[in-house]
């Protein structure tokens, strides 16, 4: 959608408050918190301090699967160079043994960070639904300058004229009716 | 009086000024000079390519390698340019993790000339193996010849797993931190009907949009990422250190090599990051505004620890040569500064330890023409740092019916000047096609140092 101008939808998903000020929009994610809204988010252009706790959104649970992809990682590392160097095809290197774990010690070092990392960029993109083709863009500036708060249709205090009215009275600089989010 | 009570960026700009002026960047027609400097880094990288196609065509007679001394030129600058990638790491990592707020506005460079440098260092062991369309032997895959694995146990093999995962951490770090930055120029380009920019920022920016849902994850996966690097990039130039420690020869077998090749590493990467950012600030006058005389300050005071750091292993090296009272240790480093290559090692010395006490005075730390000048000697004084361990240990070692000398060839030249070719060729792509400050962290510290700013 433009930003020029409001389009006529059939469908209504939401009600999209775009603010000017980095305060503002903790502001008002707080008041539409105590106001009773539960389904709502915002778009800023970084992450605003503080706002996590304002919209109401968890700690992120991504590094639980850190942690896994990393332990795999390790497990995967330890049996590739034991499997390889002790099993499949044994060859006498220096006399050291056969399974001489402390050599091996960066293979599987490097392997757990490997694992650890990609994994977590994955998963980050997997949460956040990305790759997204076309996304929707309710104003262009929010990737900018401008914050934007969210209130969805499907929210239990979601009342059109309402929640245009209480957007607006936070200050915001234009509200747009959304038809996807 | 620290720079946490200044402002980072100069010019009292708002958020929406950091997205044009960075944004413009990327969306202006390429400037005049740097098309001249595109085009000479163009001809040094055809130059790289035509020498690199004769040794891998014609042979690796054409370089110096010989017998005693095997490991020539390709080992030298391959260690430079993994040496120089370090200190991107150390910006984008190991300075986030320390919440130094003064990183944001270099730290997307410098993580760039990690990746380029990486890439380039890439290159020369692969030519140093001689025959390098087998270099995929070096991996681990099931094969038809036995299968015959690679041998887990060389220091040769650590560093390609080193190698490529760090290369892999790197750009994957690098791009995560783009994403909102491209979402940035996606909108841009939407809003002003710009339709091949659009599609093509799109697809960069794989959909993001900022959502406070989607921040949380992207934060926690970027503190993440650098914790990972942190261990990573130490990781990393240990293990290129092993290639040699591991080694019994006299002058590479001490186990100070590590964290001497760590330090030694910052120290170059963090002169070829006020390298590049000197030319970017004449390059790119805007720039001046986001890295400013205190972000050179702050690097070249690192430059000054860290070559303190190598100073120190240089001497204690020495120390322990004599104390050791192995007489071949004790040879290998009466040869390194008084043999046949005393003027390498002199060089050495003089570049990375005298040089560098300049930074002890204030105005010649905050002086752009002379720390210029200062980091072109280190990167010159880290290069023959590597070839004096390289070159100075392989020469003359236990027995004297081994001993020879190496001399470099055009060849050797060849590839060390025109690596440089493919390196700035890269890295000037990159200023022109990619926002160069990260737009999305640089705002969150315009409130540094101002009035009620946190």
């Amino acid at each position: 959608m433009a930003s020029d101008g409001l389009p006529i939808f059939t469908k209504l998903d939401g009600m999209m408050a775009v603010f000017t000020e980095e305060h503002q929009i903790l502001e008002a994610a707080r008041k539409i918190k105590e106001q009773g809204y539960t389904v709502f988010d915002a778009i800023t252009p970084y992450p605003v301090h503080g706002l996590e706790e304002a919209v109401g959104v968890k700690r992120s649970w991504i590094p639980w699967v850190t942690f896994i992809a990393g332990a795999t990682g390790c497990i995967f590392g330890t049996w590739l160079t034991w499997w390889t160097s002790a099993v499949s095809w044994p060859i006498n290197v220096g006399g050291k043994p056969m399974w001489s774990l402390p050599a091996f010690v960066p293979i599987i070092f490097e392997l757990t960070i490997l694992f650890a990392a990609l994994a977590s960029v994955k998963i980050m993109f997997v949460a956040c639904g990305l790759p997204r083709v076309n996304p929707p863009v309710v104003d262009e500036d929010l990737t900018s300058h401008k914050f934007g708060l969210f209130i969805s249709s499907k929210d239990s205090k979601f009342n059109n004229e309402e929640t245009k009215k209480a957007l607006a009275d936070l200050g915001a600089e234009k509200v747009h009716e959304v038809s996807e989010y | 009086m620290s720079l946490l009570e200044k402002p980072l960026i100069k010019g009292d700009k708002s958020p929406k000024d950091v997205t044009e002026d960075i944004a413009h960047l990327v969306e202006a027609k390429p400037h005049l000079k740097w098309l001249w400097m595109v085009l000479s880094a163009k001809s040094m990288l055809l130059f790289y390519m035509v020498v690199v196609g004769c040794i891998v065509g014609i042979g690796m007679g054409l370089m110096g390698v010989n017998h005693p001394v095997g490991w020539g030129t390709d080992i030298v600058t391959f260690v430079f340019w993994v040496g120089i990638g370090h200190a991107g790491t150390l910006i984008s990592a190991v300075l986030y993790l320390f919440r130094q707020k003064w990183r944001t506005s270099i730290a997307r460079s410098a993580e760039a000339m990690t990746v380029f440098a990486v890439m380039t260092a890439g290159i020369f062991p692969i030519i140093h193996t001689g025959r390098p369309w087998l270099a995929f032997w070096l991996f681990p895959y099931p094969n038809q010849r036995g299968p015959l694995w690679v041998n887990f146990r060389s220091p040769l093999l650590w560093d390609v797993f080193a190698i490529s995962t760090y290369a892999t951490v790197s750009i994957v770090f690098w791009y995560v931190g783009l994403v909102p930055d491209f979402a940035t120029l996606r909108d841009r380009a939407k809003k002003d009907g710009r339709k091949i920019a659009h599609g093509v920022f799109g697809a960069l920016s794989l959909g993001w949009r900022g959502a406070t849902a989607h921040w949380r994850h992207y934060e926690m996966v970027y503190l993440i990422l650098a914790a990972l690097s942190t261990p990573l990039v130490l990781s990393v130039h240990s293990i290129v250190s092993f290639d040699f420690a591991v080694a019994q020869l006299p002058g590479w077998h001490t186990t100070i090599f590590p964290p001497y090749f760590v330090a030694g590493a910052i120290f170059s990467g963090f002169a070829m990051v006020v390298t590049l950012m000197t030319l970017i600030r004449i390059a790119v006058p805007k720039f001046k505004d986001y890295v400013t005389l205190d972000h050179m300050e702050l690097m070249n005071k690192i430059i000054m620890t860290t070559g303190m750091l190598v100073g120190y292993a240089y001497a204690s090296e020495f120390f322990i040569a004599w104390y050791s009272g192995s007489k071949y240790e004790g040879y290998a480093f009466i040869n390194r500064a008084f043999g046949p290559y005393w003027w390498s090692y002199w060089t050495m010395i003089t570049c990375n330890v005298v040089i560098p006490q300049l930074f002890w005075f204030k105005s010649l730390r905050r002086n752009i023409p002379v720390m210029f000048v200062i980091s072109i000697f280190v990167n010159i004084g880290m290069w023959f740092e590597r070839y004096v361990i390289t070159v100075t240990s392989l020469h003359r070692d236990f027995l004297p019916a081994n001993w020879g000398l190496f001399d470099m060839t055009f060849y050797d030249f060849g590839a060390l000047i025109g690596s440089f070719g493919m390196f700035f060729t890269l890295f000037l792509m990159y200023i022109q096609f990619v926002p160069a400050i990260s737009i999305a962290e640089v705002k969150p510290v315009l409130g540094t140092g101002k009035e009620g700013g946190h």
